[in-house]
């Protein structure tokens, strides 16, 4: 139950483009056409499923304060914490790496259609931040962080796809001539991204617990959103 | 500029309005938006990113003829990683409370795409000098854009700037508060970065016709 509501959330409420921003660059650049986004959608889905569960193994057995404690007693106070950023983007880009060799090897066909994403992946924002949010939020268990992968791939992928379709539309309508192509996107981007902040409440239920649990970032705009209403409340 | 020749002012300047980083190469959007509710991030994030790209385009390039070409992301990676470390433990050291509420984006410095798309794309082809000047130039078009978006939002939303109530008191209802004004929350929401900046472009593409896209 616990890995659903997760997944959940990973996929709708913390939606990597719409609530963290990250990735934007790819989303932006590589939305034109929906079959190319599908590509690098299903290509990030599945980078991430692999490096924010292997990164948290790192996290948990090599970087954190204390984590080195199973070499013995000497290593107990060692905190690498401050190497972690290089420690990520080294996993990663190893990752990337290997999964383009694998798939050259065993698929051709989709190493074609995804052949020229996949090094971009490696610069993509939401592969290091799924994995900076999995030690920022402290997941506890490799179940867990696995699921958090997966689902913010699959929330990334949703994304993108949306844009992609909505932008293959947009290009009938009349848009005024300076926002056409970036502007617009951008606007769109931004609509899309209130529409999912609907799903906020879906699984808190007004639980004040669970909304806690949220990003730094979210928190504070909610604390300002929050002072915005108590003041209204006051009048 | 005695310094400078005309070329070299160019990759300055050029940066700033043309050929902006964020608003024509789309670069560097990820680190952008998330942290412009307040203008203080806003600074410190380009400050950050400028330390970081200078630095970086003048390390690459002097490194650029001795990187085999299928290792070099991964290089540039560490190279990257390794300025961002220091970032990240001058801002804990000396401002904590920001570098809390950075949160993460100070990590995702790295993998801004500014900073890759700039070495791949001026570094490895250019001498220390010339690249450190690109990378001042372009870090300095993502912080103009950075502060345009801060201070709107900021100052739209919670009324205030860097922290000064310069519209007034709104619980107190004093300046423009007593006037009726009310802060309007929802530009501390992250949608509404996405649709300042969108307007920003429109702005900047309404002014210069030649950067109309088809």
């Amino acid at each position: 139950m616990e890995l659903l509501e997760l997944f959940f959330k990973s996929i709708f409420i913390d939606n990597m483009v719409f609530a963290t921003f990250l990735g934007m660059c790819s989303y932006l650049a590589v939305s034109k056409k929906v079959s190319t986004a599908v590509g690098l959608g299903a290509a990030v889905i599945f980078v991430l499923a692999i490096t924010v569960p292997l990164n948290w193994l790192l996290d948990q057995y090599i970087l954190q304060e204390g984590a080195l404690s199973w070499l013995g007693e000497d290593f107990a106070s060692y905190d690498l914490s401050f190497l972690s950023f290089i420690m990520f983007i080294a996993t990663i880009a190893t990752m990337v790496q290997l999964v383009e060799i694998v798939v050259e090897k065993f698929s051709p066909s989709l190493y074609n259609s995804l052949g020229i994403f996949l090094p971009l992946i490696a610069v993509n924002c939401a592969i290091l931040g799924g994995s900076l949010f999995m030690q920022s939020r402290e997941i506890p268990t490799l179940g867990q962080a696995t699921v958090y992968g997966l689902g913010s791939g699959i929330g990334w992928f949703l994304a993108i796809l949306a844009i992609a379709a909505i932008r293959e539309k947009i290009r009938y309508s009349n848009v005024p001539a300076a926002l056409r192509g970036l502007g617009i996107t951008f606007i769109i981007t931004g609509l899309m991204a209130i529409g999912f902040m609907s799903f906020g409440g879906m699984l808190t239920g007004g639980d004040e617990e669970t909304k806690e649990e949220k990003t730094v970032q979210v928190e504070t705009s909610k604390v300002n959103q929050e002072l915005v209403t108590n003041t209204k409340i006051e009048e | 500029m005695g310094l400078l020749s005309k070329k070299d002012a160019s990759l300055l300047t050029d940066p700033l309005t043309d050929n902006n980083p964020i608003t024509i190469q789309v670069l560097g959007i990820c680190s952008a938006l998330a942290i412009t509710a307040e203008l203080k991030a806003s600074i410190v994030m380009a400050v950050s990113v400028l330390f970081v790209l200078g630095i970086g385009n003048v390390v690459i390039s002097l490194m650029r003829n001795i990187i085999p070409s299928k290792i070099r992301i991964i290089v540039q990676l560490v190279v990257v990683a390794a300025l961002v470390i220091i970032v990240d433990l001058v801002l804990k050291a000396f401002a904590y409370e920001l570098s809390k509420t950075l949160s993460v984006f100070v990590g995702l410095i790295i993998t801004n795409c500014i900073i890759m798309g700039r070495f791949e794309a001026f570094a490895l082809a250019n001498k220390p000098w010339r690249s450190f000047l690109d990378g001042i130039g372009n870090a300095a078009g993502y912080g103009v854009i950075l502060i345009i978006v801060g201070f709107f939002r900021e100052l739209l939303g919670s009324g205030t700037l860097l922290g000064f109530k310069v519209l007034g008191d709104p619980i107190e209802k004093t300046g423009l508060y007593a006037l009726g004004y009310e802060n309007n929350g929802f530009m501390l929401l992250s949608p509404m970065a996405l649709i300042v900046v969108g307007l920003i472009i429109w702005v900047q593409r309404s002014r210069n016709s030649a950067l109309i896209e088809d």
